[in-house]
């Protein structure tokens, strides 16, 4: 088997793909299509739709909280009931607001916006393969996600509200429906939808795994990976790990919400009667969630931390700063992200001790995150740099990966925990250190990679513009919560602006608030820029960005299967870029060491005639093979 | 000329593993996470105190019996499919089934034994806990008998034999890692309840 395949690559193989693409209508190529480009186009697609809908939410409670006062009539059609007869915003509706727009933009727009769009884009693209391990597991995992969003914005329609217990839907607060309105049927859809959305990226991340590590091409071994294959890679693990136990959590809230168990609920008086269960732990529930929450918090940033290193490598003309370093803190990240999760439970009743273990294991993850700032900076540094404007996104994501980092620190430590958990400090960090520069992270693949989803250019001018107004938008929002939470404002309060304290902060929350109208308005740009570039855009050339990575090496628009001939062999690491000596100030993957005498190292001489052999080698099997045959 | 096609064969080691084979084994670890979390959750609810002691159902022996004989008989049907003994293989595949039945029917019968004993699934959470590892392994076990009847489908079909394995060798990893898991279910109850 396999060497007739190898041996007759061009013959056979390969015509029996194009024949394949004859064959496509419209529902096998845009809707259930096994293609992972198109795939990774509807993840895409589907998540600017969810950021949409998460950034309108959140306007919608930056009003309320940065003018109380307002009068909300306006709102009246599309909120309906949720604004009562006096134009106030209804301060359940208000709750559901917050716990949507986090569940939206964590799950729906960080991580299958994402990790499925790049994911599933770049990861056949970059390492030389022609799909994903399983093209219809793929095509399950986009659907499963869609089916699960549907659900989810149903239930922002639905009478009672959608779940409103805040993301992290702690009970008992989810598990009883006399609790609040948001935990009767929208609890019970936000758990039906995650569970779908479980499934997706599951599924998703088995396929990402399994093809990284069985359908790499010829040359490409784990050491000759672009960084950002490592970081989908390890994203990828950290899911598998670490969404079972969400699923474990998820079911045995059900069981207690809808059938009486009573694995998180104990000693519950309502209206002064208590209820049956006893028991149960509602901290259980802590550590389960937390247990996927904080790697959550990887999966969503890896991915954007990957794609910068390639963008900033690509744009500065120099090779990534310490590639095995990056890789190295990748998987340090990757570990330590399991092992840190009760960091968020410093206040819960945890055992101080405890808590001390937790504070020291979280402070450690600061070593691997200044590594990789370190090697963003030295990269940058003294490179030719080129503005475009996906390398000023990756830029701003090592921009809010410093700040919002820095504030981590803070956080991590018990002791200060105690005065700033649940503050608006928290909310600054972690919309600056995984928000937003996930956000950013994403945006940058956006404009990196439209070239080849599209094969056309997105307007720079514009991306421009919508840069300048994003990155200082962001800062003007987040950076006032950190006074704001230090002052001990608390996060999920639908008001809290009738205290002596903290009145004098209805200014400041203002200013938040126009901030976040601005940035809101300023992603309009970037949909504008993109809908229209992927019909009237200028048609890009191959490799717009001079890139070495192999995703360059396809036609412009590459079919099912996205080489028309033989799969590139690799020969290189994905860095060669101003290499002293050499012609041109990038050498693609492809080009073999012998092709380039003038600017090969010492050690790279050695692989040269070792390269010789494997490709005379390979000659004589196919002249071999084509006697044969003849 | 033969060793120049040996080179070939090795030049494709990238491609190491059956990648449906491997994704079984992601799926595992899957599986794996879950009820890790569940028994953790177990360990650290048992801690907090509050908790019902009660005898563990005698008919989970019988029952763990019958999963590792099952998992010997398949592994039999399997040698005898590497060996194109078909006849062995249908009957191996046969017992397999019959036996995961059974092994099916018995956690029933555990269900109906905790019941007697006034261990509800709604209640202290000693017995709900029980209750749901049970219940999802024997879901997944559900699966695991869906691909057995697959596989002895196909063994009647002629499509298992020792040039096509791969579905039965994956069958095979699956069923035997179930085996594995219910026993590791069992003896955490027996250490832990």
């Amino acid at each position: 088997m396999a060497t007739a395949h190898t041996a007759t690559h061009s013959a056979s193989a390969h015509d029996h793909h194009d024949d394949h693409e004859h064959h496509d209508n419209f529902i096998t190529k845009y809707i259930f299509t096994t293609d992972h480009k198109m795939i990774g186009k509807q993840f895409l697609v589907t998540g600017i739709f969810w950021a949409i809908i998460g950034g309108l939410l959140s306007i919608i409670f930056r009003l309320q909280l940065g003018f109380p006062d307002m009068e909300l009539y306006w709102l009246k059609p599309l909120l309906g009931g949720w604004i009562d007869d006096a134009g106030k915003l209804d301060p359940n509706f208000y709750l559901a607001l917050v716990t949507m727009h986090g569940t939206i933009m964590v799950f729906f727009v960080l991580t299958a916006g994402l990790s499925g769009t790049f994911s599933n884009f770049l990861i056949p693209l970059q390492i030389g393969a022609r799909d994903m391990a399983s093209g219809f597991m793929n095509m399950l995992s986009y659907w499963f996600f869609f089916l699960s969003g549907v659900i989810m914005f149903i239930s922002l329609f639905i009478e009672t509200g959608p779940a409103s217990g805040g993301w992290v839907v702690y009970p008992p607060l989810s598990a009883l429906e006399q609790a609040m309105p948001g935990s009767g049927l929208g609890m019970t859809m936000w758990l039906i939808a995650m569970t779908f959305f479980i499934a997706s990226s599951l599924l998703g991340g088995i396929n990402y795994i399994t093809t990284v590590i069985n359908l790499r091409t010829k040359g490409m071994s784990f050491s000759r990976l672009p960084l950002t294959i490592w970081a989908f890679f390890l994203t990828a693990v950290i899911g598998l790990l670490s969404f079972p136990v969400l699923f474990s959590a998820a079911l045995l809230l059900v069981f207690d919400r809808s059938f009486g168990t009573s694995f998180y609920l104990s000693d519950i008086y309502i209206g002064g009667e208590a209820l049956p269960n006893t028991g149960g732990s509602p901290v259980l529930y802590q550590h389960l969630f937390w247990f996927l929450g904080h790697p959550e918090v990887y999966i969503v940033l890896l991915p954007a931390l990957g794609i910068t290193s390639e963008i900033i490598s690509v744009n500065s003309r120099k090779p990534i700063f310490g590639y095995k370093a990056m890789i190295i803190s990748m998987l340090g990240i990757t570990i330590l992200s399991f092992i840190v999760w009760a960091h968020h439970m410093f206040v819960s009743g945890m055992n101080p001790f405890l808590g001390s273990i937790f504070m020291f294991l979280t402070l450690i993850i600061a070593i691997p995150s200044a590594v990789k700032v370190f090697n963003y900076l030295t990269t940058l540094w003294r490179g030719n740099l080129i503005f475009t404007p996906g390398m000023l996104f990756s830029i701003g994501l090592v921009s809010f990966f410093i700040s919002g980092g820095l504030t981590g620190i803070f956080l991590g430590n018990s002791a200060i925990d105690i005065q700033l958990h649940d503050t608006y400090f928290v909310v600054a960090h972690f919309h600056l250190v995984m928000g937003s520069a996930s956000f950013f992270g994403l945006m940058a693949g956006v404009y990196h990679w439209f070239p080849k989803m599209f094969g056309r250019m997105m307007d720079a001018r514009l991306g421009y513009i919508h840069f300048w107004l994003t990155f200082i938008g962001v800062y003007m929002v987040f950076f006032p919560m950190h006074y704001i939470g230090i002052a001990g404002f608390p996060r999920r309060y639908y008001s809290w602006t009738n205290f002596e304290f903290s009145n004098m902060y209805t200014d400041l929350n203002m200013f938040v608030s126009v901030a976040a109208i601005i940035t809101f308005g300023a992603q309009l740009i970037f949909l504008f820029n993109f809908f229209y570039s992927m019909y009237r855009g200028r048609i890009a050339s191959l490799n717009p960005w001079r890139a070495n990575t192999l995703e360059w090496t396809t036609p412009l628009h590459p079919k099912h299967g996205n080489w028309p001939g033989e799969i590139p062999t690799v020969y290189r690491w994905p860095y060669d870029y101003s290499k002293p000596g050499a012609a041109e100030d990038f050498i693609p993957q492809t080009v073999p060491l012998s092709a380039t005498p003038e600017s090969n190292l010492p050690h790279e001489e050695e692989l040269v005639k070792l390269e010789k052999a494997i490709i005379a080698d390979e000659e004589d099997v196919l002249v071999a093979n084509e006697s044969k045959e003849s | 000329m033969e060793e120049k096609f040996e080179y070939i064969e090795n030049a494709e080691q990238p491609i190491a593993m059956h990648p449906k084979k491997f994704a079984l084994w992601l799926f595992i670890v899957t599986v794996v996470m879950i009820f890790a979390s569940l028994t953790s959750a177990y360990i650290v609810r048992q801690s907090e105190g509050n908790w019902l002691e009660f005898d563990l159902p005698s008919i989970f022996w019988y029952t763990s019996g019958i999963i590792v004989l099952s998992s010997i008989s398949l592994h039999w049907a399997y040698i005898s499919a590497k060996k194109d003994d078909l006849a062995s293989l249908r009957i191996g595949m046969i017992i397999t089934s019959i036996l995961a039945l059974a092994f099916l029917i018995g956690q029933w019968y555990s269900w109906i034994a905790l019941v007697d004993r006034e261990v509800f699934f709604v209640g202290n959470p000693a017995g709900s806990f029980l209750y749901v590892f049970t219940g999802l392994h024997a879901l997944h076990l559900i699966s695991g008998v869906i691909f057995l009847i697959i596989v002895l489908i196909s063994s009647f079909r002629y499509l298992v034999h020792s040039k096509n394995l791969d579905t039965m060798e994956m069958c095979v990893t699956y069923w035997h890692f179930l085996g594995g898991l219910w026993l590791y279910l069992f003896m955490f109850l027996l250490l832990n309840h």
